[in-house]
This record gives structure tokens, sequence and C-alpha cells, in this order.
């Protein structure tokens, strides 16, 4: 579970990025959280990711309380999430399979355990002949695909999604947003942060939307816009 | 998710590999960076084998720097020989040899065989005398002092300026190597460091990676302690052959020249270990070192 309390954040430059955000997402949830550039999502992503620590209040992330947790915890709290930028972030010198297992022994998996579970999320991401590929030679789908498959890969409670499709074509976009659901329905958590209104409307979930910093609008169904939306 | 295997298990075999593979991906920074220390250990082991073999011969030149007692004349030679307890009591002498005036004589012609005028002196006009060996000879005035006031004992000759030239010597060459030594492990640390931040500078995505998905510094961490590790003890064994060969030269050099009567070194088999064991913690200890320094700023993610 996700839960911010009256959070607020302001950067060292006196930029007031939250101003008060009460927010919760339960366990199993499929929540979009959208806004006009500037209102305060990619902050939210650097504060569940612990990357920053809000100014005031208080952030709960599956069970980790960011304001009282302990340098040596961060990494345990970290495994809990599978993150998705926008940019890939894949580490292009290694082949999809490698930037898999990489992650995996980074969070301490044994050898058995990286060829076990590898093939299975490739599977299901449909990168099964993608493995021995490197991210170049990959299009944009694919190697978004292969950047959600190392998200899941350490099989995280939930997965965020820093504007996933925006590299992506539309049609591109619904199929990644399809795979997104299809995570969601196998019972982990799914943030996805973006700016596209229609497809945000198309899949009828719930919608949190912000605003300079607050919580505008949160609602199951379609975007209610706000007026620099878009 | 996986459990929390990461959090104290130690898997040597990654980490070495890793480090291996981060050695052999930047093959000309680490190229350089182990040259440099290769070129800073030797530079640091010439001069710590020079000051050894200094301090040698200068202990061998202050032992042979001998403090001589002369014993009253009114002394019979029994009493005389019974005076060495009481030297031996003096602090800081640690040896004391009986002449008497027949062997004093002796030696005196021996000394001067050319001198016909010297050959039929009458012992009695030496003393019998005590050659002191002393332990410290910054003390060696204190310790003439001393012996001075043994009783039987009339004069005491000693050369004063020689001894505090020795310790002079001495103590100037152990500050110079102390200094330079010093000197050359901060620039080897300095220059293995700043070889693995350039490498790291190059992974820092995929170190950001890395800590995105939860795994701890300790993991981030040690396959550059182990680059770094293993190019101190790369560069260590080079420099250990490397100064094998030179003190080798050098010895083979002085050997075949009239310097050996002066100056006399110590054979390279008699000090192998030591040297080689100072060169593998010095290179270990710079290249752990280095690597720590370098790879601190990326971790605060």
């Amino acid at each position: 579970m996700i839960r911010l309390k009256d959070v607020e954040l302001v950067y060292e430059n006196g930029t007031k990025a939250i101003q008060g955000i009460t927010l919760t997402i339960e366990d199993g949830e499929f929540v979009f959280l959208v806004g006009p550039s500037g209102s305060g999502k990619s902050t939210i992503v650097k504060l569940l990711t612990g990357e920053i620590l809000p100014t005031f209040g208080r952030v709960m992330i599956n069970g980790f309380s960011i304001m009282n947790i302990k340098d040596r915890q961060i990494p345990l709290m970290r495994r809990t999430l599978g993150v998705v930028y926008q940019d890939f972030r894949l580490i292009e010198k290694k082949t999809v399979y490698d930037n898999l297992s990489f992650v995996m022994r980074a969070v301490g998996a044994s050898p058995r355990e990286i060829k076990e579970r590898i093939p299975r999320v490739l599977h299901l991401l449909d990168l099964d002949d993608k493995a021995q590929c490197r991210p170049p030679e990959l299009s944009g789908g694919e190697q978004q695909r292969a950047a959600i498959a190392r998200a899941l890969v350490n099989n995280p409670s939930t997965v965020i999604a820093d504007e996933p499709t925006g590299n992506l074509d539309p049609d591109r976009s619904v199929e990644l947003m399809r795979l997104l659901v299809k995570i969601n329905q196998m019972g982990t958590t799914v943030v996805v942060v973006t700016h596209a209104r229609e497809l945000v409307n198309r899949f009828g979930k719930r919608v949190v939307t912000l605003d300079e910093g607050l919580v505008t609008h949160d609602a199951v169904g379609r975007y209610v816009g706000g007026r620099r939306y878009g | 998710m996986w459990g929390g295997a990461a959090m104290g298990k130690h898997d040597f075999s990654y980490f070495f590999q890793e480090g291996l593979k981060n050695m052999a991906s930047h093959r000309l920074m680490s190229f350089t960076a182990i040259s440099m220390t290769v070129g800073c250990l030797l530079i640091m082991g010439t001069f710590t084998l020079v000051a050894v073999n200094t301090a040698l011969n200068l202990s061998a030149l202050a032992n042979s720097n001998e403090i001589v007692a002369y014993v009253d004349e009114a002394w019979t030679p029994e009493q005389a020989r019974a005076l060495e307890k009481q030297l031996l009591k003096v602090p800081n002498v640690t040896a004391a040899r009986y002449i008497s005036k027949e062997e004093a004589l002796q030696a005196y012609t021996e000394q001067n065989p050319e001198e016909e005028l010297f050959q039929d002196l009458d012992p009695g006009i030496f003393r019998d005398r005590y050659a002191l060996t002393i332990e410290n000879l910054e003390q060696i005035a204190y310790t003439v002092g001393q012996v001075e006031r043994v009783p039987g004992v009339v004069k005491v000759n000693y050369y004063e300026e020689m001894a505090s030239g020795i310790v002079t010597v001495r103590n100037v060459a152990a500050i110079v190597s102390a200094a330079l030594i010093g000197v050359l492990f901060v620039v080897s640390t300095f220059i293995i460091s700043n070889t693995i931040r350039l490498t790291t500078y190059d992974r820092r995505e995929e170190i950001a990676i890395m800590k995105i998905v939860g795994a701890t510094n300790g993991f981030i961490r040690w396959p550059f302690v182990y680059e770094g590790f293993l190019m101190g003890v790369v560069a260590a064994g080079i420099a250990f052959l490397l100064q094998w060969g030179l003190y080798a030269a050098v010895t083979d050099a002085i050997a075949g020249n009239d310097a050996q009567r002066l100056f006399s070194i110590l054979p390279f088999s008699r000090i192998w270990a030591p040297v080689l064991g100072s060169f593998f913690g010095a290179g270990m200890a710079v290249g752990i070192g280095g690597s720590l320094t370098a790879i601190r700023r990326f971790l605060e993610v």
C-alpha cells in the first residue's frame, strides 16, 4: 500500500513542488497519475522511490515509512518497487537477458533463480526471441517492454511507470498499457504517470489529477481536466 | 520479490569477475593506473632499500666507533680486569673489551710497522684500557660522562664529531625516506582513485539502476573494490620483479667495484620476503583506498 499524508515538498531554491497531498493507493490497484508539466508528478515518483524526502508530512510505501527509514532499509523498500522510465534506462552494452540478470543479481538472486525467472518474464512480455539482443537493436516498443520486464523481474509488489508511453506511437502505447493492466490483474499494484489523455480515458481506471502540487481530482473513470492539462 | 540474500552474503566469485571485467573494459585506464603505481612502488621500494642499506652501514660504522676508557696506571692488571663489571653497569654500554698494555703496544707497532723507532718500545708507556661499545650513539656524550665517573678510569677518548655526524646522517635519511614514501603513497592512491572514478563515472547509469532496484551500497561497491585490489596486486607483482632486477644489477655493479669495501649491501635473498610483503601491502592499500575514495560520491543516490 502507498500512503501520502499531508505531504509537502519545497526544493532548496524555494519552489513548492508539492503543497499538501494526501493520497492512498491500496494493494492491487491500478492508478493513473496525471497532470500538466510542473504539477508534481515526477516529484511524487521520486518520493515513492526514496530519491528525495518530503519537507513535511508522511509517506508510507509497502510498509516502510520514508520519514523514519534507515539507510540500510532503503534497498529493501526499493525491492518492493519496479520502476519504468520514459527513456527506458536500459544498459546499452548488455543484452536484454543481461539487463534482467544484472538487476536480479543486484538483489541477491541465485544463478538458478535467474535462469528460471528470466525466460518466464520475457515470455510474459513477448520478448522470448529478443533475449540476446542489445537495446539499440530493438524498436521503441520492444525497449519499453524490456524495461517493464526489468521492473517485473524481481517480482515487486508495486510497479511505477513514469511516462512509459512518452517515446511510443499510439498503437504501441495502447499495447503497453494493456500489458500493464495484465500485470495489474496478476496482483501487482500499478501506478502510471502520464500525459496521455486518450489513453487514460480508454482504460476507465482510477485517475488522480495533480495541479500545482495539489490533488485536484481523484475518481475512477475518465479524466476530469485541469485548465492546463494536455 | 527476492529475499535478503544480498544483504549479508559476500558473493566473492561474482564481485571478483565483475572487478576483472571492469579492469578489462577500461584497459587503457587500467594500464595507466597500474604503470603509475608500479613507478611509485618502485621509487618507494628503491628509497626504502637505500635507506635500509644505509642504516645497516651506519650501524656497522657506529659499532666500530668505540669509546676507549683508560685505566689508572697505579692499578694492577687484576684490578684493571675487575673494572669490566663496573663498566658494563653503565647505561648504554653493551660491551667492554679489555686491552692490556702489552696488547695495546702490539696493536700500535702493527699499525706502524715501518717506524723502527716504535718497534722496541716499553709496554709501560701504555695504559691498560677498555674498548667500549655503546648502543645509542645519540647519548654518547652522557655515556662518556658516566664512564669517566667509574673509579679507576682516568681518561676517555671518543670521536664526538663522527658520532654526531653518523646520527645526523641516519636521522636525515630516515626522515627523507619516510616523507618520500608518504608522498608517493598518496600520489599512487590518488592515481588509482582517479582511474576508478573515471570508470565509475562511465558506469553511473548502471549504478543508478542498481540503486533503484534495491542493490545495497556494499553490492555496488565491492566490484570497484576488487578492481582496485586487482590493480594494486598486479602493480605490486610487476614492481617487485622490477625491483629485484634493479637491486641485482646495482649489487653486481657494486660487487665489481672498489666501493664494495666502503659500502656493504644486503643480498636480495635476505630481504625479498619483506620487500614482497611491503609491495603487496602497499599495492592493496593503494588500490582499495583509491577505489573506496572514488566510489563514495556515486553512492549518494
